[in-house]
């Protein structure tokens, strides 16, 4: 049977994509066509985690699976607001693929760059393949100088202290294998950014094969400051949180 | 040997790496090769030049830090066609 796959060509995976969602009516539409347009050829299924939103997010979802199929869109909502690690973990309870893609429903994330993931990954074997918006063929838009200097301090920082193996620590655009992501997720326990921090530090200490294609981030958040005191404390806390116990 | 490393926690490895460097310059203040007031002074130099690097590589790092004005135009292009087509299919998404 193995054989009969082999010589007619490549085996065919198949792709989870879990979106977390919080009031984001707008743009899960949008992402939703996007990963349509550049999956042409790809058995996949979107999983929407959406965490109770109140602008309609949901009835949304419901329409596009009218459209384009309720075995293609899984809607696995959630009350309220329970968090970004939980709202993986819910939407891999749900997952049939091989594989697990994260990413972002604002479309900071662009679906456009999933078939160099998979081509990454189909390439090397890599357990796990993440997107770096700090290489060459990557990038951000919409950061102001203050921002990319903290982001690349921030960088720096945890270059020198962890050792990560990736140039881009705070990224959640990634391919797992689903074997990988179950395991790294369980012992993850951070909130937030640092959560994907920790999530790919772990995976680098237990020895996974990482790879990393570039992204760009069009970040759409404009005008308001994320970055405050207390957000570099967090940080800084994660570090010697990730310092200690990886 | 390696494996006790590899499974070794990250922070016992830098432990370990401050252990061997300071035994190195314990030993050289011991011995004496370099004159004793050098000596004393070469943890300042590190930490010294450690800063330099780090800076050095935050400003590099802003200097090239890419860029991509482009990727905004684009997504609005992609953002138009979306629309188009899910209104064509009755999905009405309209921006607050």
């Amino acid at each position: 049977m193995a054989d009969e796959n082999e010589s007619k060509g490549e085996k065919k995976y198949k792709y989870s994509i879990i979106i977390p969602t919080y009031n984001e009516r707008l743009n899960i539409a949008i992402i939703v066509y996007l990963i349509f347009k550049h999956l042409r050829d790809v058995d996949f299924e979107i999983i929407v985690v959406d965490d109770g939103s109140p602008d309609g997010t949901q009835e949304i979802v419901k329409q596009l699976q009218q459209l384009y199929g309720e075995d293609r869109i899984l809607l696995r909502a959630r009350a309220k607001k329970l968090g970004l690690g939980t709202a993986y973990i819910h939407g891999l309870k749900h997952a049939t693929g091989d594989f697990v893609v994260i990413m972002d429903a604002d479309l900071s994330h662009h679906p456009k760059y999933l078939p160099s993931f998979i081509k990454k990954q189909l390439e090397t074997n890599a357990s796990i393949v993440t997107g770096t918006r700090y290489v060459k063929g990557g990038g951000v838009h919409g950061w102001n100088l203050m921002r990319k200097l903290t982001s690349r301090g921030a960088n720096v920082l945890a270059q020198t202290l962890l050792w990560p193996g990736v140039s881009d620590l705070t990224g959640s655009f990634r391919l797992y294998k689903k074997s990988a992501l179950e395991d790294v997720i369980s012992s993850c326990v951070s909130k937030g950014y640092v959560f994907q921090m920790e999530m790919i530090v772990r995976a680098t200490r237990k020895g996974y094969h990482i790879e990393e294609v570039p992204i760009t981030f069009v970040d759409r958040v404009f005008g308001t400051s994320k970055l405050g005191g207390s957000e570099i404390v967090e940080y800084l806390k994660g570090l010697v949180y990730l310092l200690l116990t990886t | 040997m390696f494996f006790v490393v590899r499974r070794m926690k990250h922070v016992v490895k830098i432990m370990s790496l401050v252990v061997a460097v300071s035994s190195i310059w314990i030993v050289l203040l011991q011995a004496a090769i370099i004159p004793r007031s050098y000596t004393l002074l070469l943890p300042i130099y590190f930490v010294v030049s450690l800063g330099c690097y780090g800076l050095l590589m935050i400003g590099i790092g802003l200097m090239q830090f890419p860029t991509c004005p482009e990727e905004s135009v684009l997504l609005q292009h992609d953002i138009a066609e979306a629309k188009d087509y899910l209104s064509g299919n009755g999905i009405e998404v309209v921006s607050d």
